[in-house]
């Protein structure tokens, strides 16, 4: 895309763009916050294939390979929306339990027939939209940071599905299940086409929309924003929305994986912090303003490109939290020197 | 604002001492207002509640959360998050296990082992929060992953192993044939002494440093603070906490993968709810303590209730929300 | 000429901020096409004033006009809609933005709903094209941009706003020479397109070349108002300074009470600093004097071992020092009360006693410092005559005389052997202010070499017995105690190094 030049423009402009021009995939690409996620991507790409091949496991065949888009889709879609909320320079600890909840309500509301499929749909929709309200109202309203806000959230929400279940919630019709959860084109999961359609509204909101330029300007600064006339709190709760939105999406699809809601599925995926740490990884600053869920879909891709490694080499889980745990530590570390925001 | 006069120095205004105390009372004292109501509410619920055997065993079970709650104070107040320190009270319980294995010698030198890697464990979250400027939310956050994986790596998938007798009466037992109250809890000694070496500490040259870090860190910096020094030892202090919790617990609740899950969590609430700022340089670690006895009064307050279990949770996060909108909406209305 | 729209009047403005009136009555006025520059010392008024007019704080008296109407800005928006741009000194932009995003911050312009990037960048464009800029384009980061380019983003920002009325506050205070060149040619071209501009500035010789009138004011008032053709740098710095010293000030030190060399710079070299050597003996309060920008501040944090130091010496008491971290510097015995007590000096929400404490505890343990006789906070509170409740009560509710004084003593109780003051008494009311200086005048008789920094210039006068000036990072020239506010002014706005026209 490149820059319309009038035909009126002074050498020098024209001069200028045309170095823009050539230079543009430099600029860019290379430029662009997503670029380290992604030669990081490559790199510990190659270097797994190589690893698993000479321990004997297949590592480029098309099964596998889909194996672990499969295996993104859950945390790549709930992924998405907390790299809005982070964006803006906040944060979202509730999504693991909204996953939960929304999985328990889905299968409840479906009670096993397909003609409840529709309503089971609208339910989650509206958990999704009045937890993001809550939580959003309660940072702006309120006054209360991010970190408790969200975390109150958490706990409430904790409470209520505690109250309510103490097992799987059966009620998840065969159909639904084998449609989202099984289903392939080909060789390709219907799921990735819902990772695909989210990641893509969510891209569009945010570069699209004005909302989307709304959240990188209260994200790089309050202040600025508020100076401008930008109505940052409108803009806070929105995105707090659609987060929460694409939680429960996420709890909708794991039901159906699982051919059950759970009370625990959120938590033991660890989608609050895991979704957090794919959203750094990915390049995005933990401080706001800058990033975007192109970056976010590396991280969550390197993710899962470490996970079926360890799978293949039979590493066991353990040892699997450990090297995570340091890669994310290293990736952020090496990342937190371009990230310094100019003092 | 100050008032003036034609004096000068100290004591100029004309507030009285008294006043002044209870107006620094008030500020630092509402998380121990809080408290005693709900003990006087639990009391009449449950009159037993105030007799020495129930009130110790109150204090018994609380004492490892006011002790984290001291170690995630001195993080926060310094301006980071440790969000590490559940996964590290985890590993304490299974490591203590494994090496234990039942073998009452084994205790001391296994305690000690504890808290070097408490210490250790703490370097190095501080130092990659500091010198390598990894945000602490992050660096805490792989740690609490590492952590995990770690212990049941070495353990090979479950906890393994024994606690020995005497380890546990650590978190179980105390001085006996104490006049009155029977029991002198361990637990309760230990937790008095973290609190009094804490508030000790905070008095000191080096807690009025990190408190200044965590308010103003290029001031600080200017008047000779050595900013990442202070914040490392920050973080050192809370993983040997961690042990000392994780040896209590351990004794306490018995070897569990999910000794330490979400500790990390009630700790910072405690201290939230103590009137401790996220951001740093504001609230002071009796407060932080209050607000973990507070916590345990309030599950306590909750059981008599008859609120199920489940909803605890729910309450909890109501409760966060409001006292952290309380103390905000009074810091704006301060300035 | 055909003849010129009015475009602003402002007419008796005044300004009080808590009862203390700031602006006594300013008129002023400017035409389309025009540059009207507005010249003083730092702290006349120039600032406020401005604000006045972009909405950030309504006049308490007097009237605005823009184009014959008369007007009122609540907010700051409301003089962006009336077409009053302002570029400040501190930029509003996001770096991590690109130029057109943060002209059209929060205006985006829309196609069926969407951003229409290309509207946008093509606007940009074209708002690029009408000042002359071609060294970037709509879609470069702003944190790529050189401070000169940012204030060009600022710029056309404003004019995106359809500003016709534009100010530029100091817009050459952080600019290299070069940058100032292309400044230039952006203001014709605004001028050109009828735009009026407000040129704030000390740097007198880009005021000659670029305005066609000046406003000089002092202390909030109005000195005059001139053609440029028609006076000289001469006569501009003799009517922006040049009051009656009839401030009390203490009595300066005699030459016999001097001791040795205390502090000495030999060449020092940074980021701003060019080979700059001074030398402060003890007993002797050296002033520093300079316009925003010159690089007093930034000798001083060379000095303390706060920023680091390309080449050249720091040496204290003979021997030469390399201060990598402040503490360094404390412990050798140098204290630094910095400009902004807010954001440097203090810790807001901590007592006054922990403040007085701070940097003393970093260097020396607690029962040393009974052993050494350091000063306890009462008798601290007593020596600088601070009021307040007692050690206890916040800083942050004192009023900025007491905090001044609580920064004084947190130095004062590492008894330094070197003193750097910058901006002393800043924000202080006159009576705080004699007590400050009185402490000072005290402290180099009792054998401290003295540093101080002051845009004020009586405050420099009255009390330095030397006067070293800086003009953009380079010493300018040395004067003697009791030298005049205009030959200070000129050392520091370089109008020694100027060629007679």
């Amino acid at each position: 895309m490149t820059v319309v030049d009038p035909p009126e423009q002074s050498a020098g402009a024209r001069a200028a763009a045309r170095r823009e021009r050539i230079a543009g995939w430099r600029v860019g690409v290379l430029a662009s916050p997503a670029a380290p996620v992604y030669g990081a991507l490559i790199g510990v790409f190659v270097l797994a294939w190589v690893i698993v091949t000479i321990d004997g496991g297949n590592f480029l065949t098309v099964s596998n390979i889909v194996n672990m888009l499969q295996r993104s889709v859950a945390l790549g879609i709930v992924s998405a929306g907390q790299t809005v909320v982070i964006l803006l320079g906040s944060l979202d600890l509730s999504v693991a339990q909204l996953i939960s909840l929304s999985s328990l309500l889905a299968a409840s509301t479906m009670d096993g027939s397909m003609a409840n499929f529709l309503p089971a749909v609208l339910v989650v929709l509206a958990l999704g939209v009045g937890v993001g309200l809550v939580n959003g109202l309660v940072i702006t309203k309120l006054q209360v940071n991010a970190f408790i806000a969200t975390l109150g959230t958490a706990l409430i929400i904790q409470g209520i599905i505690q109250y309510r279940w103490t097992g799987p919630q059966g009620g998840i019709p065969n159909q639904f299940s084998n449609d989202l959860g099984y289903t392939r084109f080909g060789i390709i999961p219907m799921s990735i086409f819902l990772l695909a359609a989210v990641v893509v509204v969510v891209w569009f909101l945010l570069t699209k929309t004005r909302f989307g330029y709304k959240v990188y300007a209260v994200g790089g600064s309050e202040d600025v924003s508020k100076l401008s006339g930008v109505r940052t709190h409108r803009t806070i709760i929105t995105a707090h929305v659609v987060c929460s939105l694409t939680a429960v999406i996420t709890g909708l699809f794991l039901a159906a994986r699982l051919r059950a809601g759970t009370p625990t599925v959120g938590t033991d995926g660890g989608y609050d912090l895991e979704s957090i740490a794919a959203v750094v990884l990915g390049g995005t600053a933990l401080m706001g303003g800058r990033g975007g869920v192109i970056g976010t879909i590396g991280g969550v891709f390197l993710l899962a490109v470490l996970d079926n490694t360890f799978n293949q080499l039979e590493f066991n889980s353990f040892l699997r939290d450990v090297v995570r745990g340091l890669i994310i530590i290293a990736a952020v570390a090496v990342y937190a020197r371009r990230q310094e925001k100019k003092a | 604002m100050s008032t003036e006069s034609a004096t000068s120095g100290f004591g100029v205004g004309t507030d009285s001492r008294g006043r002044r105390f209870l107006s620094s009372l008030l500020s630092t004292g509402t998380i121990f207002l809080l408290l005693i109501v709900l003990w006087v509410w639990i009391a009449i619920i449950n009159p037993t509640f105030l007799e020495p055997g129930p009130f110790l065993a109150y204090l018994k079970r609380s004492a490892p959360l006011v002790i984290l709650a001291a170690g995630a104070y001195f993080v926060l107040v310094s301006g980071n998050f440790d969000l590490s320190v559940g996964s590290l009270v985890t590993v304490m319980v299974v490591v203590a296990a494994k090496l234990i294995d039942g073998e009452p010698s084994n205790t001391w030198p296994v305690i000690a082992l504890l808290v070097v890697i408490g210490a250790a464990v703490g370097f190095f979250n501080g130092f990659v929060s500091t010198i390598l400027r990894v945000p602490s939310f992050i660096t805490t956050l792989g740690m609490l992953l590492v952590l995990n994986g770690a212990v049941f790596l070495w353990t090979g998938g479950a906890p393994t192993g024994a606690l020995a007798e005497n380890f546990r009466s650590i978190g179980r037992g105390g001085i006996e044939g104490v006049p009155w109250i029977e029991q002198l809890p361990w637990s309760v000694l230990l937790m008095f002494a973290v609190g009094a070496a804490s508030v000790w500490l905070m008095r000191s040259d080096f807690g009025r440093q990190l408190i200044a870090t965590g308010d103003n860190e290029r001031a600080a910096r200017l008047s000779g603070v050595r900013v990442d020094r202070v914040r490392i030892w920050a973080f050192v202090l809370s993983g040997v906490l961690a042990a000392f919790a994780g040896v209590l617990l351990g004794g306490f609740g018995g070897i569990s993968a999910q000794a330490g899950l979400g500790l990390e969590f009630d700790a910072i609430t405690a201290c939230v709810l103590g009137g401790v700022v996220l951001g740093g340089g504001r609230g002071s670690v009796v407060a932080a303590m209050g607000g973990a006895l507070t916590l345990e009064a309030l599950f306590t307050w909750m059981n008599l209730q008859g609120i199920s279990g489940a909803l605890e949770d729910t309450i909890q996060g109501v409760i966060i929300i409001a006292a952290v909108g309380f103390a905000s909406y009074r810091l704006r209305g301060a300035r | 000429m055909a003849e010129k729209k009015l475009l602003l009047q402002m007419q008796g403005i005044k300004k009080s901020f808590v009862g203390v009136e700031v602006l006594h009555g300013v008129d002023l006025d400017l035409y389309a096409g025009e540059v009207h520059a507005i010249v003083g010392e730092n702290g006349a008024g120039k600032s406020t004033l401005m604000k006045t007019l972009a909405g950030v704080h309504p006049p308490t008296e007097g009237k605005i006009l823009i184009e014959g109407k008369e007007v009122q800005f609540a907010h700051p928006a409301q003089a962006q809609a009336a077409g009053v741009g302002i570029v400040y000194q501190e930029f509003n932009l996001l770096p991590d933005r690109n130029v057109a995003e943060n002209v059209f911050v929060g205006r985006e312009p829309l196609k069926r709903g969407l951003v229409d990037r290309r509207k946008m960048e093509r606007d940009t464009a074209a708002l690029l094209e009408e000042v002359g800029e071609t060294g970037f384009t709509p879609r470069t980061p702003v944190r790529w941009l050189s401070v000169a380019q940012q204030q060009v983003v600022e710029i056309i920002k404003a004019r995106s706003l359809n500003a016709r009325i534009l100010v530029l506050d100091e817009p050459t205070a952080a600019l290299a020479e070069h940058e100032v060149e292309l400044l230039f040619r952006l203001v014709r071209r605004l001028q050109e397109l009828g735009v009026g501009i407000l040129y704030i500035s000390h740097r007198l010789r880009e005021v000659f070349q670029l305005s066609d009138r000046i406003t000089v004011i002092k202390d909030g008032g109005v000195v005059k108002t001139l053609k440029t053709s028609e006076c000289d740098q001469r006569t501009l710095v003799s009517l922006m300074v040049g009051r009656d010293l009839d401030a009390y000030f203490p009595e300066r030190g005699r030459p016999e009470d001097l001791g040795d060399v205390r502090l000495e710079t030999r060449n020092l070299n940074t980021a701003l600093l060019r080979d700059v050597s001074i030398k402060v003996r003890a007993g002797e309060i050296v002033g520093l004097a300079g316009l925003q920008g010159s690089g007093r501040t930034e000798l001083a944090r060379a000095i303390f071992g706060a920023d680091p130091i390309d080449s050249g010496e720091v040496l204290i008491d003979g021997k030469p020092v390399k201060f990598r971290h402040p503490r360094q510097a404390v412990k050798a015995g140098i204290g630094f009360i910095t400009e902004d007590r807010k954001a440097e000096g203090l810790a807001l929400a901590q007592s006054i006693a922990d403040n007085m404490m701070l940097a003393v505890r970093t260097v020396m343990p607690a029962r040393k410092r009974r052993a050494a006789g350091v000063m306890s906070n009462k008798e601290l509170a007593e020596v600088t005559e601070l009021k307040a409740r007692g050690p206890e009560q916040e800083v942050r509710f004192l009023s900025g005389g007491n905090q001044q004084k609580v920064v004084l003593s947190k130095w004062l109780k590492t008894k330094p052997q070197i003193l750097i003051f910058d901006e002393p008494t800043r924000g202080i009311d006159v009576g705080a202010k004699a007590g400050i200086h009185d402490l000072i005048r005290k402290l180099a008789r009792d054998g401290v070499a003295v540093l101080m920094i002051s845009s004020e210039l009586p405050e420099l006068i009255g009390m330095a017995d030397r006067i070293l000036v800086m003009h953009e990072g380079k010493l300018a020239g040395e004067l003697p105690a009791g030298a005049s506010e205009p030959e200070i002014m000129e050392l520091a706005t370089g109008a020694h190094e100027e060629v007679a026209a």
